[in-house]
């Protein structure tokens, strides 16, 4: 470890040594014109301020994406790793994935999984909004405590899920047994309840994000136009529908849009609860591609499936600023 | 460059802040690598992260740095994230000079080429286990030598087979009737791991082999008998559905608080189980299809490889740290410390004699083999296709031969 750290600072150190003799020759006054002008010089300025925002971009989002793109047209296997060699195959990668038998399924479970958290989550958390949105005592405590289920790590969420709906010992089903239930449902067993419980946890999850941000959009609606409704005789559901509702839709868009960027790429519940079982019921196109890549060593078609993930992602990212584009317009 | 002056200056330290960061991500290799001279210290790379592994390791490589003269740096990663990190330093030409591997994945980083063979360094694998040496071979080099192994048999609750007369089954009847009188109340006749990993298909694989099923086709009649075995347990309620969503950690929370009175399980949970009040268990082979055959699991454990660093003076360090971890001794050492099985065939006899709780899994590893033996590298697809056709089958979704057919059809 002490190497490494040594070996990082002589590298660190190397580039930065034209430093002192680049401060040594006082800038001359260049020649009129050009870069030279004020303007030009603001203009430098500028583009400095930007290099570094530019160059981490293109750094840590640009060639990743690049590279990954590129991927699912190589055979990339453990060995591309060491020898460099990653023989481009075409659509291979595509061919293999997408006809695989469980692409249907995977792509299936995604939308299902999409939707179904997207709906829980958004309609809970504008509830529970819309409540905490009247103050009363004790509401700023329990708003910060609705947060909880944002701080805890997601593996130990899923470990902890994954006790409470064990089918023999878990908490929920010896709940529903003292109330009369007696069959145990097996919750994360059950080809049929899996994927519902997988959705239940991940609503959980996402009820503090949508609850946040669905709560600062209402307290930027002005409270007059409460008031004025009401004198037109809008008040409850009417003034949720004709006032809330128009004045929230811009916060409602970009919550949608986020939490299907967001929803899409779900591997770390997934995989603490299920494993993307059982008999691939709870499989999604996020939990293949990990597992293609990272389990099967098959990087190329692991990439492949990545991409597809990240085409559907661009979409709404699109649908989004397409959205917004008109929301500015008006 | 300098002239642009005083505008530009303000976006160098952002520029050369940026170029370092880029360096010092696929920097930190080569260390010490160049020298070729006296060779001081080595760099270790493994997954002990557990105790007591972790500790027993730690004096190992200790003692035998000392013994080549060199100073251990250790570096210890989790389990699931030892590949990735391999990959990251071959990809930048930074492993270690010692590199411990599960060995499932030996093949896998030896096809790779950024193994050495160990026969380039003086090491041989003879008098070792033939199933161990498989799994560390590839193309027909051996790559890594491991110093211990283990494998999985049937645990038992000995105060409740006690008290229900029941003794230890040998046969998959005697399992299916024992498992069926154990079950009482609230606990089962006995629980194994079949869930959507690798660890499911480990813990199916001594049923399958025993009864004659092979991993390059597992649309077999025999196979189909075996997992038609596990569907049974399920079904008859003599196991819990859920042993589809339990690892191995799980089965043995299970077994510890006497809600299975037998469980499929592996000698490292012994520290575990030691710890429990009042559980008094033991082991025995896992149960057979036909009485007097013997059972072939699967070979467990970690084997230890020397990586093409380059610099053969290092190199040969790091094989004499690998010859001493394999001495006679240490092997004995190792197995005894970790409850495991040496790999040195002809130290059986006197291991058993020196830790008599091991006779049953020494004589299991015995007869076992390695999973990558038969597919190498192909391995993690066929075990895929496993624990797939298993869910399916125990999840009801078909009968247990068409699970395998459409699980190896993909």
């Amino acid at each position: 470890m002490a190497e490494v750290t040594r070996s990082a600072g002589a590298v660190a150190t190397a580039p930065g040594r034209p430093l002192p003799s680049d401060a040594a020759p006082a800038p001359p006054q260049g020649p009129a014109g050009g870069w030279w002008t004020p303007r030009g010089r603001e203009r430098i300025l500028q583009l400095a301020f930007l290099v570094p925002a530019v160059a981490y971009l293109l750094l840590f989002f640009g060639y990743p994406v690049l590279q990954n793109a590129l991927m699912g047209f190589q055979e990339y296997t453990t060995r591309s790793f060491y020898t460099g060699e990653a023989p481009f195959v075409g659509l291979d990668n595509y061919v293999a994935v997408l006809s695989s038998g469980l692409f249907g399924t995977a792509l299936l479970n995604t939308v299902l999984f999409t939707v179904g958290s997207i709906a829980g989550q958004f309609v809970i958390g504008l509830g529970i909004a819309l409540y905490f949105n009247r103050k009363f005592p004790l509401s700023g405590v329990l708003r910060s405590l609705l947060l909880l289920p944002w701080l805890i790590p997601l593996i130990v969420s899923g470990a902890v899920w994954r006790w409470i709906l064990d089918q023999d010992n878990g908490a929920l089903n010896r709940f529903l047994g003292t109330v009369g239930v007696a069959e145990n449902p097996g919750w994360l067993t059950s080809t049929s309840l899996a994927l519902i419980a997988v959705i239940g946890v991940n609503i959980w999850i996402g009820i503090p994000f949508n609850t946040t941000i669905l709560y600062g959009g209402l307290q930027d609606i002005p409270q007059d136009l409460y008031e004025a409704a009401a004198l037109d005789g809008a008040t409850g559901w009417r003034a949720f529908r004709h006032v809330t509702w128009p004045l929230l839709r811009p916060v409602v868009s970009v919550v949608l849009v986020l939490g299907v960027v967001y929803t899409i790429k779900v591997l770390d519940i997934i995989l603490g609860l299920t494993d993307g079982g059982p008999a691939n019921a709870t499989q999604t196109i996020a939990t293949q591609a990990y597992h293609l890549s990272f389990q099967e060593f098959r990087f190329g078609e692991g990439a492949a499936m990545g991409n597809v993930l990240i085409l559907i992602s661009l979409v709404f990212a699109l649908l989004y600023l397409r959205a917004n584009r008109r929301a500015l317009a008006r | 460059m300098a002239r642009r002056g005083a505008s530009l200056r303000t976006a160098l330290p952002a520029l050369v802040a940026a170029a370092a960061l880029a360096l010092t991500a696929c920097g930190g290799g080569g260390s010490g690598g160049g020298g070729g001279g006296d060779v001081t210290s080595l760099r270790v790379l493994d997954y002990y992260n557990n105790e007591p592994d972790k500790t027993v390791y730690a004096q190992k490589l200790d003692e035998c740095g000392q013994q080549a003269g060199v100073t251990i740096e250790r570096e210890v990663v989790p389990g699931d994230s030892l590949i990735q990190k391999v990959l990251q330093q071959a990809s930048s030409r930074t492993l270690p000079d010692v590199l411990m591997l599960d060995n499932p994945d030996l093949q896998q980083i030896a096809a790779t080429g950024a193994l050495a063979p160990i026969s380039d360094f003086g090491l041989s694998a003879d008098g070792y286990q033939e199933g161990v040496v498989s799994a560390s071979t590839f193309e027909g080099q051996v790559y890594g030598l491991q110093p211990v192994t283990n494998s999985i048999g049937l645990f038992y609750n000995v105060d409740i087979l006690n008290e229900a007369g029941i003794s230890p089954p040998k046969t998959w009847d005697e399992l299916k009737t024992a498992a069926a009188a154990l079950t009482q109340g609230e606990r089962y006749g006995v629980a194994f791991s079949a869930v959507a990993d690798y660890e499911g298909a480990w813990q199916f694989l001594p049923f399958m082999w025993t009864n004659g099923g092979d991993e390059t086709d597992i649309a077999s009649p025999e196979t189909a008998e075996a997992l038609q075995l596990w569907v049974d347990l399920v079904n008859s309620g003599a196991a819990s559905r859920s042993v589809l969503n339990w690892k191995q950690a799980d089965v043995k929370d299970q077994f510890a608080a006497g809600n299975a009175a037998m469980m499929v399980n592996g000698p490292w949970q012994f520290p575990a189980l030691d710890e429990v009040q009042g559980l008094n268990y033991e082991v025995v082979p896992i149960p057979v299809p036909r009485a007097g055959e013997s059972v072939v699991a699967p070979l467990g454990g970690e084997t230890w490889t020397i990586p093409q660093t380059g610099d053969p003076a290092r190199q040969a360090k790091a094989a004499e740290i690998i010859s001493c971890l394999n001495t006679d001794d240490n092997q004995i050492a190792l197995a005894t410390e970790r409850t495991t099985v040496p790999t040195k065939t002809a130290l059986r006899d006197r291991f058993v004699a020196e830790v008599p709780r091991m006779a049953a899994f020494t004589e299991i590893v015995q007869t076992a083999r390695a999973r990558t033996g038969k597919l190498g590298p192909e391995w993690p697809a066929a075990a895929t296709r496993i624990y797939t056709a298993v869910q399916t089958a125990i999840t009801g979704g078909a009968p247990p031969l068409q699970a395998l057919e459409q699980a190896q059809n993909g």
